[in-house]
């Protein structure tokens, strides 16, 4: 019965649990039954909620037995990363400076989940503050690859990218700065969504870099990611970013996602095949080929700079980081020093004791760009760096409906392979940085397997406020391909 | 201060505290002397995720006062963080405005008394978030109230073109004046309303050269005798320094100084070796704001009279003096109740009197503002009118001024009732006048003979005629009536 439920998409136990075929108790069982039998190896929780759960789900399969109206994600079980602020549990960050802060509020997602009756069992492993490639930054707990378990699981969104993978969830929430949803879920052979900037509320997330941080889900497929986005986008008036619906009006990212998008045109870049793992190159080259024969047409183009992207990112991310995470400093909240002789060791040892080494690294980055003399050199230029990636983007859609790469250079790396040298763990991320630089959405899905049975992830990327039409692209590959149906065998 | 000649130079940083129903950029209520911690919110706290989200009416507060402050108002403004570490920031950066503030390039006229006014040019008004409070009093340890973080401030900064302690202190007070009128802040100096940062430092000619003393910022002063004071003692502290030491001003060495409230003495805080570096950067988390003409139309139609332009037309269309015409303007109310007054028919002179000598009186004790003293402008009107024609007198209008706050009834009906009408018929008041002549005639004797009893005769005979009137006749037409009497 289990195995059963736990094949099904978010989309067919929503309508099982709904017409009482599936109660929410037996999925939310189900999940935890995988969780205690294989999270122990994956490490992708950092904290389950299990009696709430399926207390919740209860109540669920009580208002639907008494024929209430239930919401979207009415008992689907669904676990968020843990830089999501939640009223129950905790929220850590995966970082020791937040290991047992517990927030007042819940962010606008985490809001807007529970509204439509999804049950939150859980919350992920990431890197510390959403700032890696791996998760191997997390502060607070390993993961490892659901596919093979000496490697990473990706990042930052590793645990959400690890939970979905290992079918300890239905869906899971991540969030997407530099690449941290698309990455882990082309290394864990998942579906991950970025939205347009300003789609999705950041109210409650935990700023990395506010000017690229996004929400979006990593589910089994891209009708999945339909389904959560429905849910999750609009305008929030507690975030200024988000967008205005006027501007941008929102749409059922659902109910045309079987629909072929016709006179299809494909925008590949020759110079991005360079430098990625032949056999990563080859998988995307064959997803593009199905496409050629379902009529898409397939053009080249030159994205003169997009390999500015990394160098651009990791002066704008890590300056919004240097002062966004100026206030975990142990006076208010978090932890706190117990060497203090006066205020200033009181952050000075707070922030030293508590933070990792790759959080200090950018802190120390990002203030670096910002202190005055070095503003215009850094922070300045590679602002209009980023304007010219924007423009970028922007002819390349003067031509096509999307453009499609490989989401990362490689499959999962080694664990320990690049913690050693920054600067390679930062170009793993070399085809997703643009993306969030430019502010469009983009998707990665399953579109093959590696000679070591490692998935490879397709990026399609499109226009802004153009999800409805990704989604649907997407979807074009996984009504001819079975990449997404495929299992690790834990 | 006579070895030589020399010219105060000063600029001025003012804080004013908007009066906004809630705070900057979150939804908590801006209440003062509220329990410690109890006016906040996730996102005046910092709190992890928390996003700021703008409050369009300190915005347009800021664009009023700077409208008025005669600034050119950006059409394109933005929000920057300011970086720094104290335990009362929260966040452990500010927002506030950095390289486009809200108004810029502006001027601000004071009064520098006798209708006198001077033009200090207004370099920059923008608008920020306030810090908390730290609290030391508690124990080997410090406390920290956040009720006050996230408060709107606006803060208006002076060209150095101001050059007395004298005239810091009325540029103060006219921004008070100004703020308060534009309803845009209480600027109630108690509460902390408005905080002064002056910039001091003295142009000496010695030896046929121009030396410049090093510039010293006083902080946090919140009085205007504290401003005044404390740039009144700078300049003597510079100058003495200049003379016995030829301290003058170096790059770089400028210093920030308390005042002493007490000894009345600035004291060294730390010196400016080097300017701190804030690492100033456009705040992802706030869109930027885009002032378009409609906006700045309906805002504009806000404006009004300003107070300077206020006491200079009451001088010159009502004929009323500096001092009257100050006095009226302290407040918008007051000011408008005199106006209205005056509009309503009542002798300019008359009804300034009235306000100023009976109502400014009794509204202080009551701390309210004459408008609110329970007085239609109309009813005022009538009062200063009766006085102007005799129907009462000046003491009977000021107890008719009192009943008035109590009723409804018009100055005439109270003064019947109390019997306050003066009898300013002539006729009459000669049929009480000759009785009193042919009952005294000593008096009369006495009045008429020019010497020294004349004059105190003249008073008895009077006094006979208020006695007889019960005190209702018109002593100016009595006196009148008896002067032509006695010279016959």
């Amino acid at each position: 019965m289990s195995e059963e439920i736990l094949k099904l998409s978010c989309r067919d136990l929503r309508a099982k649990i709904a017409k009482g075929e599936v109660k929410s108790n037996d999925a939310v069982s189900a999940v935890f039954g995988r969780i205690e039998r294989y999270d122990g190896q994956i490490g992708a929780f950092l904290s389950t909620f299990k009696q709430d759960a399926l207390e919740r789900a209860k109540e669920i399969d009580e208002k639907i037995a008494k024929g209430q109206s239930v919401g979207a994600l009415a008992g689907v079980p669904i676990a968020v990363k843990d830089n999501m602020c939640t009223t129950f549990g905790v929220t850590s960050c995966a970082s020791k400076i937040l290991e047992n802060f517990h927030s007042p509020y819940n962010a606008t997602v985490i809001e807007k989940l529970l509204a439509a009756d999804a049950v939150i069992i859980g919350k992920t492993n990431l890197d510390e503050f959403a700032m890696g490639s791996s998760t191997e930054n997390s502060g607070l707990k390993k993961t490892v690859n659901p596919w093979d378990k000496s490697r990473v699981p990706g990042g930052s969104s590793g645990g959400s990218a690890a939970a979905v993978a290992a079918q300890m969830c239905f869906a899971a929430l991540g969030s997407d700065t530099g690449g941290s949803i698309r990455q882990p879920a082309s290394f864990c052979g998942v579906a991950g969504l970025k939205p347009t900037y300003g789609r999705v509320s950041r109210y409650g997330l935990v700023a990395y870099g506010s000017s690229l941080d996004q929400i979006g889900p990593l589910t089994k497929d891209a009708a999945d990611c339909a389904m959560i986005l429905n849910v999750i986008a609009g305008h929030d008036e507690k975030d200024s970013t988000s967008v205005d619906e006027k501007m941008a009006p929102l749409c059922d990212f659902l109910s045309g996602i079987e629909k072929d998008v016709k006179n299809l045109k494909i925008a590949v870049v020759p110079q991005l095949f360079e430098g990625a793992d032949i056999e990563v190159i080859a998988g995307v080259k064959a997803a593009i080929e199905i496409y050629k024969k379902l009529g898409a047409e397939i053009i080249e183009i030159k994205m003169p700079h997009f390999e500015y992207a990394i160098a651009a990112y990791y002066l704008i991310a890590t300056a919004e980081a240097s002062s966004n995470l100026a206030r975990y400093d142990g006076v208010r909240y978090g932890r706190r020093t117990k060497n203090a002789g006066d205020y200033i060791e009181v952050y000075t040892k707070s922030r030293a004791e508590a933070l990792g080494a790759e959080v200090k690294r950018r802190i120390m980055l990002g203030t670096y760009a910002l202190s005055s003399g070095y503003y215009d050199a850094y922070y300045l230029k590679a602002l209009k760096v980023r304007n010219l990636i924007r423009s970028d983007f922007t002819a390349a859609f003067g031509k096509a409906d999307c453009i499609m790469m490989s989401t990362s250079p490689t499959t999962a790396f080694k664990i320990g392979e690049k913690t050693a040298d920054p600067l390679q763990m930062y170009l793993s991320d070399v085809y997703t940085i643009a993306v969030n630089l430019a502010g469009v959405p983009a998707i990665s899905i399953p579109c093959g397997f590696d000679k070591s049975n490692l998935p490879i992830g397709l990026q399609i990327i499109s226009p802004v406020f153009g999800e409805e039409r990704l989604l649907r692209i997407a979807r074009m590959l996984e009504s001819q391909t079975d990449f997404h149906k495929k299992k690790p065998e834990l | 201060m006579t070895n030589g000649d020399y010219k105060v130079v000063v600029g001025l940083e003012i804080h004013v505290q908007l009066a906004t129903r809630t705070k900057m950029f979150c939804g908590c209520e801006l209440v003062f002397a509220a329990e410690p911690n109890s006016r906040v919110c996730p996102v005046c706290l910092g709190l992890p995720g928390a996003l700021p989200v703008m409050n369009r009416q300190a915005v347009e507060f800021a664009i009023l006062t700077a409208t008025s402050l005669n600034c050119k108002v950006a059409e394109f403004t933005k929000w920057d963080r300011k970086s720094y570490y104290y335990p009362d920031l929260p966040k452990n950066y500010q927002i506030s405005q950095y390289d486009l503030p809200i108004g810029s390039n502006g001027f601000i006229e004071i009064p520098i008394g006798n209708g006198a006014t001077k033009k200090n040019r207004i370099r920059r008004v923008h608008l920020e978030e306030d810090a908390g409070k730290n609290i030391h009093t508690a124990g080997p340890f410090s406390q920290v109230d956040l009720n006050r973080a996230g408060t709107p401030l606006l803060e208006i900064v002076t060209e150095p073109d101001i050059n007395s302690a004298e005239e810091v202190r009325l540029l103060a007070m006219e921004l008070q004046r100004i703020v308060r009128f534009l309803g845009v802040s209480e600027a109630d100096m108690q509460k902390g309303h408005m905080r002064f940062e002056p910039n001091v430092n003295l142009h000496i000619k010695k030896d046929g050269r121009e030396h410049k003393t090093p510039i010293t910022e006083i902080k946090n002063l919140n009085s205007f005798k504290a401003l005044e004071k404390s740039v009144g003692f700078e300049v003597r502290r510079q100058f003495d320094n200049f003379i016995e030491r030829g301290e003058v001003m170096q790059s770089g060495n400028k210093k920030t100084f308390g005042w002493d409230d007490v000894k009345e003495v600035t004291v060294l805080q730390r010196e400016k070796e080097e300017a701190h570096d804030y690492r100033y950067f456009p705040d992802p988390d706030l869109v930027p704001v885009v002032v378009n003409e409609k906006w700045l139309g309906e805002i504009k139609a806000k404006l009004c009279e300003l107070p300077l332009k206020m006491q200079s037309r009451f001088i010159s269309q009502y004929g009323l003096s500096d001092y009257d015409a100050s006095v009226l303007t302290i407040d918008k109310a007051t000011a408008e109740f005199f106006d209205s007054s005056v509009k309503a028919g009542g002798d300019a002179k008359r009804v300034c009197n009235l306000i100023t000598q009976t109502g400014l009186k009794i509204a202080n004790e009551k701390n309210c503002s004459v408008a609110q003293l329970g007085i239609e402008p109309k009813r005022l009107a009538e009062l200063a009118k009766m006085t102007d024609a005799g129907q009462i007198s000046a003491t009977a209008a000021v107890t008719i001024f009192g009943k008035m706050m109590e009723s409804k009834e018009q100055p005439g009906e109270i003064a019947g009732k109390l019997n306050l009408l003066q009898k300013s018929d002539a006729g009459e008041l000669e049929k009480v006048v000759d009785e009193v002549i042919t009952a005294n005639p000593q008096a009369v004797e006495d009045a008429k003979s020019g010497d020294k009893k004349s004059k105190k005769a003249h008073g008895f005979l009077m006094g006979q005629v208020m006695q007889k009137t019960k005190g209702t006749a018109n002593p100016q037409v009595v006196a009148k009536i008896l002067g032509s009497k006695l010279k016959a």
